[in-house]
Order: structure tokens, then sequence, then C-alpha cells
């Protein structure tokens, strides 16, 4: 028998504002524009929205203020915060409520303007037991992932550079990816970039764009009416393990491996599946330990399964194809933008290209797409499946 | 700074230790697991009989980075994970060496010594260890 939740909720609206740059607009005003382009996507009047969950590095209550900056009276106010991958966990919460017929319209949200403000916005206390050695988190945890991974498997970064050489590939065909008009990257220029954190250069970082970003979910019945055809939530799992990087108890296998096989027992699918796969890119290493825990290639496998192509346009599997947080858009919390590439790619598939892309850039017949988010230092996973109706 | 005699939680008892020069870790009663980071109770078992025990202070390093840092700004400096011979993984930096020399696998031994005027659990290469 399959789960009460599989299929039953479906995101009937989406918009992304400021990707890239918007001088002169704060958070708010990127994340409660997002969520009234995604009504308006959705053909659904701001009064019907009854569930809010919206986090990110500058609203402490984001769900409230957002509520309030729309005047929205929320059955369920949602903040929970677990780093970038929050809007996976949200739209699990969302389905629950749902489904439960506590709230009948939800919509998830995210604003960073942290580019025109200056840079990072990192939402992190400082960790006890840590601080003291000065870590610039969050790289110097991947980095020590990374040093572990590529001495335990025997992976050069030569290797792990085919990851954003992949992702700058896929953003040459996006008009709306930061890295677009950029041209090409080969190895060789990721291996020359200043290094940051040994052995991660600054191309292995993921960019640190403004942006907003919105979703609306309602239940199946409901979405019969809107007016793109709805894309179903089939599965969700989150998990963590850890919080600080000393305590990740095993450092080449993330808690991706039980999100992942949450949101697959869920939907009832496998990796073998999926039809196009996005992954929280915040570092290059992410893209390799997600592909292996989330059972796309077995562990210490996923740089040969990679080399060729093999996860860039043309190649057998499309990971991260709107160009990722390397090369697409990074606004500090990246993984609603994650879901929206999932849940975009089902509906050119459905209805038609959502947006402008160069040949190639959307994925022909992507019914079942993963999207997958990583929060903290490689600490809180949360895995999401987007099915077409036909899939339900 | 507390004295250990005063000290009431895990985290002020690490703290007060350390104050004196001593780098101490956890392990359960009931269990015989070592713990670290300081805390309420063993994870995962809840069990509350932690007592206070000094490590060997060895360990191997299971992660390295060098945090770049223009030199004026006071220079690259290590970052290491150690993973001790008793179990807990610990996050800190192996001095004594250039920071991109120290490499994984590498033998390390605990002191202790101030860090920015605080005292903090430092690493160094064991010399001869394999």
């Amino acid at each position: 028998m399959s789960h009460q939740l599989r299929g039953k909720a479906a995101c009937v609206g989406m918009a992304t504002t400021g990707m890239g740059e918007a001088p002169g607009r704060s958070a708010m005003d990127l994340m409660a524009g997002a969520v009234l382009d995604a009504l308006e996507d959705a053909g659904i009047p701001l009064a019907e929205v009854d569930g809010v969950f919206a986090a990110n590095a500058v609203h402490s209550m984001a769900s409230m203020s957002l509520s309030e900056h729309l005047g929205i009276v929320p059955v369920i106010s949602d903040n929970s915060n677990v780093g970038g991958s929050s809007f996976m966990q949200h739209a699990l919460l969302a389905a629950t409520a749902l489904e439960a017929g506590l709230i009948n319209v939800a919509v998830i949200a995210y604003g960073s303007n942290q580019r025109s403000a200056g840079g990072f916005q990192g939402v992190s206390e400082p960790l006890p037991y840590e601080a003291q050695f000065k870590p610039r988190n969050p790289i110097t945890s991947y980095a020590l992932v990374t040093s572990h991974y590529l001495d335990r498997f025997g992976v050069t970064r030569e290797q792990l550079a085919e990851v954003p050489v992949a992702a700058r590939a896929w953003a040459n065909l996006n008009p709306e990816a930061f890295m677009y008009d950029k041209g090409p990257l080969t190895v060789e220029e990721v291996l020359a970039a200043r290094m940051i954190s040994d052995p991660l250069g600054k191309l292995d970082c993921c960019l640190v764009t403004d942006g907003g970003a919105a979703i609306v979910m309602t239940r199946a019945d409901r979405a019969k009416d809107t007016r793109h055809t709805p894309v179903h939530l089939l599965g969700a799992g989150v998990a963590h393990y850890h919080r600080m990087i000393s305590t990740m108890p095993d450092l080449a296998v993330t808690a991706a491996t039980t999100s992942g096989e949450r949101a697959y027992a869920m939907a009832g699918l496998r990796a073998a599946d999926m039809d196009s796969v996005q992954l929280y890119d915040a570092f290059s290493i992410n893209t390799l330990l997600f592909l292996e825990d989330l059972g796309f290639c077995a562990k210490g496998e996923a740089a040969d399964f990679i080399k060729g192509g093999h996860i860039a346009p043309g190649g057998g599997l499309p990971v991260n194809t709107n160009g990722g947080g390397l090369s697409c858009v990074h606004p500090g919390m990246y993984g609603l933008f994650v879901m929206i590439e999932a849940i975009s790619q089902i509906r050119a598939t459905l209805d038609g290209a959502p947006a402008p892309r160069d040949a190639g850039g959307w994925v022909p017949e992507t019914k079942l797409a993963l999207a997958h988010g990583n929060g903290g230092v490689l600490s809180a996973q949360a895995t999401t499946i987007w099915g077409a109706p036909d899939t339900v | 700074m507390t004295d250990v005699a005063e000290a009431t939680g895990p985290e002020a008892q690490y703290r007060a230790y350390l104050a004196e020069g001593r780098f101490m870790i956890q392990k359960s009663r009931s269990s015989g697991q070592y713990v670290f980071y300081p805390r309420v109770a063993e994870p995962g078992t809840g069990a509350r009989d932690l007592e206070w025990v000094a490590p060997s202070g060895l360990g191997r390093v299971c992660a390295t980075t060098v945090t770049r840092q223009r030199p004026e700004k006071g220079g690259d400096y290590n970052i290491a994970m150690v993973d001790l011979d008793e179990g807990p993984r610990v996050l800190s930096r192996v001095t004594g060496m250039a920071p991109d020399e120290v490499t994984i696998g590498l033998r390390v031994e605990a002191y202790v010594d101030e860090l920015d005027g605080a005292p903090a659990v430092l690493f160094r290469k064991v010399e001869g260890a394999q």
C-alpha cells in the first residue's frame, strides 16, 4: 500500500525574483514579490493562502514577517530552519497539513539580498568546541570533508573539478543563470582558481547572489482548476546526523542516505526512476556525496560516475540543470531554487517551457525529478521527489 | 574562570579543566563509550552516568585544511580533525609544522596551550610514529 501522503499535495505555482543581483531591493521585497508572482502563476488569490512557510538569514521569524507584509492570517505559520534544506522540509510539512485538512493553500518562500547588501550572510551561531580554532564556516567544514573524501577514495582535484565544469555547461544554456554568458569552464581553470580552504578553490564554491523564490502547494483536488498542470509531491524525507562537522559519524556518508531512503519509500520509487536530479551543490564535493548517498552510484565511485560529462548536458544523467548553486544562483539558502528547478523540468514536459532556455536546457520527457536539499555543514538533508500527474 | 569544583554543567567543567591545563573527555560508566564534546548524557542511550577521564591524547588526523589568509592578516593556518584513539573526533589545529604539510593519517598528540588568550586543545606531530 502506498504512503498516505504520496501524490496528495502538488505544486501549482512558482516564481523566482531578483535572480543574481537585485540592488535596491530588500530580502522582504524579494520574498513577498516571489509569493505574489507564484500565486499569479497558480491563479490563486492571496486571500486563499492559509499556510505560510518561510526561512531566511534576515528574519528570525520569517513566516510572521512575511504574513504581516502580505496581510495573511495563517492557520499554520512555520519558520522551521534547518539551513538550506528548510524548504524541502517545509514541503513535507505543508503536504502533511494539507492532507490533514488544516490548510488549503500553502506558500513556501525565501528571499535574500546578500550580494547587494555586502556578501554572504550566515544564519549560524559560533559552534561551541570549534569556534575557538577560527573555522570559516561553512567552507572549512566542507573542505575538511573534501580532504577526507579525496584521500579515502583516491580521488583527485581534477576529477572533482568535473562537477563545477558540468554545472557551468548547464548554466550556459540557462539565461536566468548568473554565469550564463560567462562561457564554458575548464578543469584547468578550476584548478588554477585561488585556493580558499584546501582542497577547495574559488570555483569549487557556490556563488554569492541575491534572489527570492516561492512555490504554492495545494491538495490534488484543489489543483485541478489552477492555471498550470500540477506537479505532485510523491515523496519527501528529512534527516540529520550532526550539527558540527566534528560530530559527523562518517565523514564520507551524509544523512542524505536516510532522507533519500525515506523519500524513495514514500514515493515507491528509486534513483534509477528519476529523469532529472537536482542536488544542493554549495560546494563541488556535495554533488559527489549526494550522487552516492541517494543511490545513483556506489560509495566512493561518484568521480568515475561523472567523468566524461555524464552529468553535463547531453550526458546520461541530467544533474543540476539550472547550473546549480555553483553557476546559476546561490543567495545564501538555495534549497527552494533546487525544488523549483525540479518542478520546472516536469512542467516543461507538461505545459511547455516555463522560461526560455538554449537548446538542451529543458530535459525532454522529464516526468520524475528529485530535488535534494542540504543545510548547515552537510548536516540537514532533505529529499523530495516530484512527478507529473500520470506518475501519481 | 570557574574552578573544577565549582563548575556545575559539563561545558563549564570541561573549560575549568582546560584552564588547569588538562584535556578531559567523558566516558559512560555503563557502556564504556567515550564522549566528546562534553554533554549531559551519552548520545543515543541518554545514559547520565558520564564521568571525566583523561584520554591518552593520541590520535590520527582524518581531515585537514589550510585556511588561506593574507600575510598581513596573520597568514595561512591549519584546521584539522583528529580521531582520538578513544574514538571521539576533535576539531583543532595541528601546530609545529607548515599548515599544508599536515597530512591525513598523521599520528598526533594533544597538548593544552593558549590560543588567542584562551586555553585550547591543540595537536602536534608524534615524532617517529607511523
